[in-house]
């Protein structure tokens, strides 16, 4: 695993991204072609099952440690990372291995099918021979949350340096429903196989928030829809058989049966690109009933029936197996459209509006709007762009609505883990209710650095009370917060939760009494919830 | 109670004096310069000969009165001495011994021996009044001839790419600790304004440390191919770094053993180096006082009381106004020019 750890280290030594694209090239031209595989399914979010809980390592490296479990426990969060944490705490290794990337997966592959006591001792000579990097990345393959800096499409393009193949056609090859045990890197990587599965999906195009009206140019040459909060999905028919991919590259097929029936309906050779929503009366209900199909991998009845899915399509990038994604948006869209108007629509499939606007003026006031639709805002599509792969400025932009914001009094602080360990980054802010301060969200996010480093050194000097890592405050400051939706939650004091709720400023100007109220956040829950 | 703690810090009724307060009082015992121990505004001080000099150049005209290590002297009922802590030049322990009872207050310390400031001594007492900036157990400091030998290879990859390297560190003590152990034979070494003025004041009381030029807005880094700049934390996020375009950086600091905080720096390079005592050195340090009671005061406090209390010491935790090692901290960079 030496190699790999070379790699890993010069990724993390650096901030430039072509720096990382050479480093990882370097990687793909000179590591065996196991490894190399390995690397590509770990970096394109593959990995191994999980064959050791956490709690059993954390009880492990306390042991080894000689400390006790809360030590542990309380350590953990100031690191922000259990691997970090436990490489962190253990003594130096006592001995040497030379076992390769692969070998140590096939370690983590198949533990799971031993006893906990001979687990136990397979990681403890693992954590006994391994040097601190290399012992971190073991952690982060056995836990399975190996992230090191680079996305998919960076890797891609390392690949693609190494191999000679374009990065657009090893995009594709490396999707798709494949692991290092049931492929080889010749086949996956190298071979030019036609026939390839199915279910590979093509990389999704990622749009940006809109950072000015400015830039686009003319009216007319732009497409706009609603922005639904829902799950991005690409939904695939071929070979008579149907594929749902998320925009995580993760198969989602099985949680959504309703489309099964597709396949009886649509072409082979068809392929979707969409938002997933709970829909219901012709309209989209709130995110949470989605949220309920999203953590289930097989669906009872009654959810089926409560939270019904369907996909609002908004692109065709593939049909009769031709790949559209060179066309422009304006032709997919027609082809789109025509094959929607010749589907029956008791069908989970819906397409996607386009609004009606002649100038920015015209779509700025549907925006307004756009939140009594619960709309999140506007996606602008350019008429003349083809679909391109992954996050690439220019054609595709959210032009999302203003966060609500409510001025709220912070109550508790918390200190911050990992990248902000030495900082009180995370704050529970309240609004009134008669004269008592009841707690609505947390927030971390949104302060600068000089402002977190404000904020600290001010809440050392006033905690009132402590309980465990959380500090309650003298109430003093009052923040304004912002946030994208409300809904009503029994399980909280307020009778409210937020969605992505954030710090917009530091109101030094308003005292604590002039803060929202309990009253307020109720009417808002009215209007939006 | 030998020593107590009060609103304005540290206090000793027998003596009546203060150690390290925060708040302006009559007469103040100071452990060492750094800005949250060596406070504006006291009527007297009394610090050792080595730690003086900084103290004037940063405090200006205090009535300083001075003393060696291991000197006893006799302030009122206590009779009061200091002791090398090892954190930076002329740091000290402050020991107070009143009716047979010794109390010691580290101030800041390590107890490894950096080869620049006086090494750290073990002080027997009664009851140890401690730091524990770094008081978990994932602390464990890099052995300091492996870091000296980690910054010198980077620099020299540095050097091979043609880029400036810019070492962050505090102004006072991790500067010059590093630049101590710097092979001036490699290249230039270049210094930000806040740093060069420390070294001007360590080298004036007989310290050595290699050939430095002083960054002033005129510098062109062009003119100095293959240097090490060694800046302070603070100008490293400003536009002074604006005349090093192309740069690798690099921090030195106990928060480097952290990925996330490494991180959040964005620095190209972390070395874990730190003058506060690491877990381990924390730990054998409270068990060579001998001390059964210990108050820790800055730091991992909550955690380390419990664990020293289940070692079976009668620990506590005392509110001070001292901030261990931040990386943040614009107070070391006040003296800037
Ligand atoms: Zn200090
Ligand atoms: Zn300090």
């Amino acid at each position: 695993m030496k190699a790999f750890a070379t790699l890993f280290t010069a990724l993390d030594q650096t901030t430039k991204t072509n720096t990382k694209v050479a480093a990882l090239a370097d990687y793909f031209r000179t590591a065996p072609d196991d490894d190399k595989l390995w690397t590509i399914a770990l970096l394109s979010g593959r990995r191994p099952k999980r064959g050791v809980t956490t709690t059993l390592l954390r009880e492990w490296a306390a042991e080894m440690a000689g400390i006790p479990l809360w030590l542990f426990e309380e350590s953990y969060p100031i690191v922000g990372d259990l691997s970090e944490t436990i490489a962190l705490v253990l003594p130096p290794a006592t001995g040497t291995s030379d076992k390769t990337l692969t070998d140590w997966l096939g370690i983590v592959r198949d533990i799971g099918q031993h006893e906990i006591e001979d687990r136990k001792a397979i990681i403890l000579q693992a954590w006994s021979t391994l040097p601190p990097i290399e012992r971190f990345l073991f952690n982060k393959l056995i836990t399975g949350g190996l992230r090191i800096g680079v996305s998919q499409k960076l890797m891609t393009r390392a690949l693609a340096q190494a191999t000679d193949i374009p990065e657009t056609e090893l995009a594709h090859r490396i999707m798709g429903d494949w692991t290092p045990d049931t492929t080889t890197f010749e086949d996956l990587i190298l071979t030019d196989d036609p026939t390839a599965d199915a279910s590979k999906p093509y990389p999704f195009y990622l749009a940006y928030q809109l950072e000015g009206l400015d830039a686009l140019g003319d009216a007319s040459d732009w497409a706009a829809e609603l922005k639904w909060d829902g799950i991005r999905g690409q939904l695939i028919v071929r070979q008579g058989q149907h594929f749902l991919w998320s925009r995580g590259e993760e198969l989602i097929t099985d949680r959504f049966p309703e489309f099964a029936q597709l396949p009886d309906f649509i072409p082979d050779g068809t392929v979707f690109d969409g938002e997933v929503l709970a829909w219901q009366n012709e309209a989209p209900m709130p995110f949470n009933a989605l949220q309920k199909r999203i953590g289930r991998k097989t669906v009872p009845k009654k959810l089926l029936k409560d939270a019904p899915a369907v996909l609002r399509a908004y692109d065709l990038l593939e049909q009769g197996g031709e790949d559209l994604r060179d066309q422009p948006y304006a032709a997919r869209r027609k082809r789109l459209e025509a094959l929607l108007n010749d589907l029956p629509d008791t069908l989970p499939l819906r397409l996607s509006e386009t609004l009606d606007f002649q100038t920015w003026d015209d779509l700025g006031q549907i925006r307004e709007d756009a939140r009594n639709l619960h709309s999140e805002g506007l996606m602008l599509k350019r008429l003349a762009s083809p679909y391109l792969s992954g996050r690439k400025k220019g054609d595709w932009w959210k032009w999302k609505v203003d966060p609500l914001t409510i001025d709220a009094v912070m109550i508790y602080a918390q200190a911050g883990s990992g990248r902000r360990a030495n900082l009180f980054t995370d704050f529970t802010f309240a609004v009134w209710n008669g004269n008592e301060l009841t707690p609505f969200a947390k927030a971390y996010s949104g302060l600068t650095d000089a402002e977190f480093r404000q904020i600290t050194a001010w809440v050392k000097k006033n905690t009132i009370e402590r309980f465990g890592p959380v500090r309650s405050v003298k109430p003093t400051h009052v923040f304004e917060i912002a946030f994208e939706g409300i809904q009503a939650s029994p399980r909280h004091k307020s009778g409210v939760a937020l969605r992505f709720p954030r710090m917009l400023r530091w109101r030094h100007d308003k005292p604590i009494k002039e803060a929202n109220t309990l009253d307020d956040l109720k009417e808002m829950l009215e209007t939006y919830g | 109670m030998v020593l107590s703690f009060t609103k304005s810090g540290i206090y000793c009724e027998a003596g009546d004096f203060y150690v390290d307060p925060w708040r302006p009082v009559e007469r103040a015992l100071i452990t060492h310069g750094h800005a949250d121990h060596a406070r504006p505004g006291h009527g007297a001080y009394l610090a050792t000969d080595a730690a003086a000099p900084v103290m004037r150049h940063r405090l200006g005209d205090i009535a300083l009165d001075t003393i060696h290590f291991g000197e006893a002297r006799q302030i009122g009922g206590a009779q009061v001495s200091f002791h090398p802590a090892g954190h930076v030049p002329g740091s000290a322990q402050i020991r107070v011994e009143v009716d047979g009872e010794v109390w010691v207050v580290s101030g800041d310390y390590k107890t490894t021996d950096d080869g620049f400031s006086e090494p750290f001594e073990p002080v027997k007492c009664h009851a140890f009044i401690t730091e524990c900036t770094f008081g978990l157990p994932v602390f464990s400091w890099t052995p300091q001839p492996k870091l000296v030998d980690e910054i010198h290879d980077w620099w020299a990859k540095c050097q091979a790419a043609g880029r400036p390297a810019v070492l962050g560190a505090y102004a006072l003590g991790k500067a010059q600790r590093i630049l101590s152990h710097l092979n001036p034979d490699q290249g230039p070494i270049l210094t930000h304004g806040a740093i060069e003025n420390t070294n001007a004041v360590l080298r004036a009381q007989g310290l050595h440390l290699p050939d430095t030029i002083y960054v002033t807005p005129e510098t062109k880094i062009k003119d100095h191919p293959g240097a090490l700049v060694l800046a302070t934390p603070g100008g490293m996020g400003g536009p002074w770094m604006r005349r090093f375009p192309n740069a690798s950086t690099a921090f030195a600091s106990g928060w480097m053993a952290l990925r996330g905080v490494r991180r959040r720096r964005a620095a190209d390079r972390g070395f874990v180096m730190s003058d506060h005592a690491d877990w381990e050195g924390l730990n054998t340090a409270i068990k060579d006082t001998g001390a059964e009671r210990i108050f820790v005061t800055h730091g991992y406090t909550s955690q380390f009381a419990r664990w020293l209390t289940e070692q079976g010491y009668d620990a506590g935790i005392v509110e001070t106004e001292f901030e261990g090692e931040s990386l943040d901290a614009p107070s070391e960079e006040e003296a800037a020019p």
